[in-house]
């Protein structure tokens, strides 16, 4: 069907989700209460903001993946003509991945995977 | 033979004998609209009802056994009642980017559909980088979570989405390699290419070990990937209550919920489509017979039963592993799945130039 099954997948998804939302207000028979709005905290009023430090390790997996993601991009052409360029193109692929798996055992060396 | 192909051809032609060519596109566009919403629809309430009926058979108890026979309106029952909870935004949250989040994760989980071959000819969009695709596209859904925990205005939200998204991007690396090393096997990214290559058997079978570790590396990968247990660690409920969607009620909560779900049977097909096959009936070389018998049943009823057999693995895991705690999570996939599955997609590449498979 070509790439208008991107645009009319989009609308069924916003369709769905919106037309689900729409008729729950209809259906909802609300109540107003100071205490409704507060953000869950197990039962005790919540205490400053959440939006302040949080584990910097979340950081180096995020740069870390990224590297690796990237990597995956490169792989994908090269697993298509794999067969066709023969054993030549295992012997590139295996010095890429050398390359980098000699930075990961790097980062592993510096502490990078360790979760604090 | 029965088949969906000729069901939706004969629509196609239909459509494009009766109107003109642009009239005829929208009634198809609309016609997918219907279908995929009602797909959509009536897979949440299986699989939550599958879901609950299997944790009761594992844990040798009934399950929902009280609404419609058997207890099978159960998820719709709950399903209205769900409409009818009031959805709640906390004081102090991005009302914006609150919103948004389950349109985004609806969206990205509805996106994936489209290269997803149900049966043989059935399929929405035959994309000649299908497999690229799904995994480009069902990587969005963690901004979807992202977003949904940090507008949130709760620890615990951010905390969970901060966690599913360390998770899901680190368990997306390894899946991606196994993925990999069904491309290079097959030599093509479009589904349908996939499918066709396995006409002899399945990949998994055809492969030796190396196809067999690719596949229990994806298996492992894509149960994290949906944030399943034992890597439910976003959502541990005895440290996080809720994980990203804590503060979400009533409907919005149940686009989360479905797009979970949704996501298990993306995985899951995508699982079947590469390793098992996808529509293709069971093949084994050159047994005509036998190959012959197996093509009486109709594709639809391969691809489903696969899918299914899939999910209810990963149902499965939940109720035999004990959940993993967060660092050891992060070196089970950084320290032992990734290096194993780049060394084993040289492998798998060995076997595939030297012709080694069956």
């Amino acid at each position: 069907m070509g790439s208008v099954a991107l645009l009319v997948l989009t609308i069924a998804a916003i369709l769905f989700s919106a037309g689900g939302i729409l008729v729950s207000k209809f259906l909802v028979r609300g109540s107003v209460n100071a205490q409704k709005g507060q953000p869950y905290e197990c039962g005790i009023p919540s205490e400053g903001s959440p939006w302040n430090q949080f584990n910097v390790g979340y950081y180096l997996f995020a740069l870390l993946f990224l590297i690796f993601d990237v990597e995956l991009i490169f792989v994908y052409p090269w697993a298509v003509v794999v067969k066709k360029v023969g054993i030549m193109a295992l012997v590139e692929i295996a010095i890429f991945f050398f390359i980098l798996f000699t930075g990961f055992l790097y980062a592993h060396k510096k502490g990078a995977l360790k979760w604090m | 033979m029965f088949s969906l192909e000729y069901i939706t051809d004969s629509i196609q032609h239909w459509l494009y004998s009766t109107f003109n060519p642009t009239m005829a596109l929208l009634l198809e566009c609309l016609i997918i609209i219907l279908l995929v919403t009602a797909f959509f629809g009536v897979l949440g309430l299986v699989l939550v009802l599958m879901e609950r009926k299997v944790a009761a058979r594992m844990q040798i108890r009934l399950g929902p056994n009280r609404v419609g026979p058997k207890g099978m309106l159960q998820t719709t029952a709950d399903t209205i009642k769900l409409m009818m909870k009031e959805g709640l935004t906390p004081d102090g949250a991005d009302k914006f980017l609150f919103n948004l989040a389950p349109f985004i994760v609806m969206i990205a989980a509805m996106l994936v559909l489209a290269p997803i071959a149900f049966a043989k000819g059935f399929q929405i969009w035959d994309i000649n980088i299908g497999v690229l695709y799904v995994s480009a596209v069902s990587s969005v859904s963690v901004i979807g979570i992202l977003m949904a925990g940090w507008a949130s205005n709760n620890k615990y939200s951010l905390l969970g989405a901060m966690r599913s998204g360390a998770q899901i991007v680190s368990y997306e690396l390894s899946a991606g390699l196994s993925i990999i090393s069904i491309v290079v096997l097959s030599g093509s990214l479009q589904i349908s290419e996939i499918i066709a290559s396995q006409q002899t058997g399945w990949w998994l079978f055809r492969g030796h070990i190396p196809v067999i570790i690719a596949f229990v590396i994806f298996i492992i990968a894509v149960t994290a990937e949906t944030n399943r247990a034992p890597f439910d660690l976003a959502e541990a409920e005895s440290e996080l209550t809720a994980g990203f969607h804590t503060e979400y009620s009533g409907m919005k909560f149940a686009l989360f919920f479905l797009a979970e779900y949704i996501n298990i049977f993306i995985v899951c097909a995508i699982g079947a489509t590469l390793f098992l096959g996808g529509w293709m009936p069971l093949h084994i070389g050159h047994w005509k017979g036998f190959n012959h018998i197996m093509d009486y049943i109709p594709s639809s009823v391969w691809f489903l039963g696969k899918t299914f057999f899939l999910i209810f693995l990963i149902m499965w895991f939940r109720w035999t592993f004990p959940r993993l705690r967060v660092d050891q999570l992060l070196s089970l996939e950084w320290k032992y799945l990734l290096p194993i599955s780049m060394f084993n997609l040289l492998l798998v590449t060995l076997i595939a130039i030297m012709g080694w498979h069956f």
